[in-house]
């Protein structure tokens, strides 16, 4: 017989229930409306590492959203003031027991606020919400070479490679210089963080994604992007946002560059982000949280599918 | 040779690693949320019974390794290696004893078992699960004492030595887990 059950228990879909309740409430006390953007649109991602999800309407491609950034952004163009969007994201080939294809996404926006000003938000609604935050800030560089004992942003791709290669067991000697920092946090920083909130700030400048560049405490360049790790997951990422559209339009082209290198498909240019750019976005801090994974922190579940009423997974293990 | 894409391979696929032939136990999906995909496998060598941990990206590939398991009969040992024999074809296979392992105490001719294949070569032999063994050595039983916990080592016709109750004898039957050489009851 066909397995109907729901994967969750019905206790954890009511406090899921009550999670986006108080989302909402924490949000409306501030004044930061809530937009409930199109998951459907004819653009996706041009992200190396993000595909979306295609979907054909009237004989013509289009893409669920991998995240509502892009139409947020538009919004924010219009002269929306700070905005929220509680809802669905896609992502094609992201299943695991911390991934699921279709998740839910908490993105927020503040004009006039810096990264710094929004993980204090972070941190404020993490304590509404019932995390115990006494956030630990970090600088990506100090935590990184900490643990690998290698700068993240001065090391030769050389030693990236080979402290990569050691700590995966297997070859990363021809892997790129994104890819071997991604290994490395993944396997020898995320691990090592302390339990509760942590902060980690000013990305090495080539992980940048929709970050404005900027200079650290020492002057070197960075990306004005952080992440915020919850008990050693990753649950938030946020930015300084880019509002250069000329910079915009030449990160989507090298992005589109690195998918023809890695034989992805190419993905149509969101042309209508580019123009509300050009027209002014303000100057504003954004951040995306992953509900789904709060939730499971919040109840202590180590599956994705355990918080998620149908939780779907199509990967190896299925 | 087949390849198989890192986040396609599931636990009990057989690949290649460092040349050896390795089954997959575990393959965990590790992405943080702009970044590379990876797959952090845990894999176990076929050769040394060890157990690998390793991380790849999901683009990466491994090549599928020429393993697989047979059914065989087990007909005799000449003193130096084993002989198996696929029972449709006829075909026949030896082992020598660092292949068997701990699989020869449970060996009783005729008896089939499942012989790994690497390369058409026997890779490790492994008896079922479940056999049942004749005892050919232990002390005598005592009789009433079906009821009492103790135990007393005895010998089975294929030379492993396994804990029985008290009151078995020689020329009882038992049923025993491979696995873990504990003796599950009376056959």
């Amino acid at each position: 017989m066909a397995d109907w059950q729901p994967t969750a228990t019905l206790e954890t879909l009511r406090r899921r229930a009550e999670l986006m309740a108080a989302i909402r409430h924490f949000f409306a006390l501030r004044s930061v409306w809530e937009v409930d953007v199109p998951v459907l649109a004819k653009t996706g991602v041009t992200d190396l590492n993000i595909d979306s999800i295609p979907a054909e309407l009237n004989g013509r491609r289009h893409y669920l959203q991998s995240s509502p950034e892009y139409q947020m952004k538009r919004l924010l163009a219009a002269d929306s003031g700070g905005i929220y969007y509680l809802g669905k994201a896609f992502r094609d080939g992201e299943s695991g027991r911390r991934h699921s294809p279709e998740f839910t996404l908490l993105e927020w926006y503040r004009p006039g606020w810096d990264e710094h000003d929004l993980m204090d938000e972070v941190s404020s609604l993490l304590s509404e919400l019932g995390v115990v935050t006494d956030p630990v800030k970090v600088s990506y560089r100090e935590i990184f070479q900490q643990n690998i004992g290698l700068d993240p942003h001065a090391a030769p791709l050389e030693a990236l490679q080979r402290e990569a290669t050691a700590l995966s067991g297997s070859d990363f000697t021809a892997v790129s210089r994104n890819s071997c920092l991604d290994l490395l946090f993944s396997l020898g920083v995320e691990p090592t963080l302390p339990d509760g909130l942590v902060f980690v700030y000013d990305y090495p400048l080539c992980q940048a994604a929709l970050a404005c560049g900027g200079k650290d405490a020492s002057g070197v360049p960075v990306a004005r992007r952080f992440e915020a790790f919850l008990n050693r997951m990753e649950l938030a990422n946020g930015y300084y946002e880019l509002t250069d559209a000329v910079e915009q339009r030449s990160r989507f082209e090298s992005d589109l560059a690195l998918r023809a290198a890695a034989g992805k498909s190419a993905m149509p240019i969101d042309h209508q982000l580019l123009a509300a750019m050009k027209a002014g976005l303000p100057a504003c801090a954004g951040v995306a949280l992953g509900v789904d994974r709060l939730l499971m922190q919040l109840l202590s579940l180590a599956d994705i599918r355990q918080v998620l009423p149908f939780g779907m997974r199509c990967d190896v293990n299925d | 040779m087949a390849t198989y894409s890192t986040n396609e391979i599931r636990a009990g696929l057989k690949v290649m690693l460092d040349g050896d032939p390795c089954s997959i136990v575990e393959n965990e999906f590790v992405k943080p949320g702009k970044g590379q995909a990876f797959n952090r496998v845990r894999l176990r060598n076929l050769k040394t019974g060890r157990v690998w941990e390793r991380t790849f990206r999901s683009s990466d590939s491994l090549e599928a390794a020429d393993v697989s398991d047979r059914d065989m009969q087990y007909l005799y040992n000449d003193g130096e290696h084993y002989h198996f024999m696929e029972p449709d074809t006829f075909e026949q296979y030896q082992a020598d004893g660092k292949t068997l392992g701990d699989a020869v105490q449970w060996l009783r001719e005729q008896d089939t078992v499942m012989v790994t294949l690497f390369n058409g070569q026997p890779l490790a032999v492994t008896p079922p699960n479940h056999v049942e063994l004749e005892i050919v050595e232990t002390d005598p039983g005592l009789k009433g004492d079906t009821a009492q916990g103790g135990t007393k080592p005895a010998k089975l016709v294929t030379g492993a030595v396994v804990k029985v109750p008290l009151f078995l004898n020689i020329g009882d039957v038992v049923r025993v887990d491979t696995r873990t050489g504990e003796y599950l009851s009376r056959a």
